[in-house]
């Protein structure tokens, strides 16, 4: 679309379809996708207190659930969005208090939330299969 | 244009508007969120510590004084931050005429859920 004063195009706004993905709208949209997850296991935490809360037989079904392997490929999935939003968050905590906001220190940052999340993950997922075994 | 001329008198007379109220909601959501990190914390470290845990031992971890304590404050701030960043996402993607009822039912569903996790976590620590 050309400007009719000046001839030249007009800028458009960046369309998402066609925008080549960067480490920073990647992880905008990361945190917010790991957030709304972690909304559905805030519900799964009540519902595993209610187990709790309603006895053994229930709490057993509950835990029965988190051991099958659908129930642990959910627990790993929480704990991955849990580090990825928490790092995020923290990033953007420092961001909301004035800091880092160098194009330098967004990626530095950016790439530092990566690495501490996966980092975190395996190292949670290791330290839970030293403790309670392989078959929990 | 000035900003006090972008106001509608009205507005200026009751002096309400985004100098006042508009940043509440944005304040809470940091509030919280700086509130989560230690409480979130706390969590993932005692559901690693206590995974394959039994009944009767979980039941002992969550009856404990400071278990209990950390556990109410966990549910009220996860829901009030699960509230307010839902209701974020909503307003930037729901544009249709079901905005006004998602946002409506995402708010009471929090509230609910952060309620029944209350009623639970108390009903285990003081319960029979």
């Amino acid at each position: 679309m050309a400007n009719a004063l000046s001839g030249r195009p007009k800028p458009l706004s960046p369309n998402i379809q066609i925008y080549r993905p960067q480490l920073t709208s990647v992880l905008s949209i990361a945190n917010r996708i790991s957030g709304v997850a972690l909304s559905a296991y805030a519900v799964a935490l009540v519902i595993w207190l209610l187990a709790v809360a309603a006895g053994p037989d229930s709490y057993a079904v509950a835990h029965a659930f988190i051991r099958s392997w659908l129930g642990q490929v959910l627990m790993f999935g929480c704990t991955f969005c849990f580090f990825l939003h928490f790092c995020g968050g923290v990033r953007h905590l420092a961001w909301d208090a004035g800091y880092g906001f160098s194009l330098r220190a967004i990626y530095t940052s950016g790439w530092a939330v990566v690495a501490v999340s996966v980092a975190l993950t395996v190292l949670t997922w290791a330290i839970k299969f030293a403790l309670a075994g392989y078959d929990r | 244009m000035s900003k006090a001329a972008m106001r509608s008198p009205l507005g200026r007379a009751l002096g309400l508007g985004s100098a006042r109220d508009g940043v509440e909601d944005w304040w809470r959501e940091r509030v919280s969120a700086v509130a989560l990190v230690p409480l979130t914390g706390w969590f993932a470290v005692s559901i690693v510590t206590h995974a394959g845990d039994g009944y009767s031992a979980v039941i002992a971890w969550l009856r404990s004084p400071v278990t209990t304590t950390l556990m109410t404050l966990l549910l009220i701030t996860l829901f009030q931050h699960t509230a307010l960043g839902l209701q974020v996402v909503i307003e930037d993607y729901v544009h249709s005429r079901i905005k006004i009822p998602v946002l409506v039912g995402v708010r009471l569903g929090c509230f609910s859920f952060g309620i029944a996790g209350l009623v639970a976590i108390l009903r285990i620590a003081f319960g029979a």
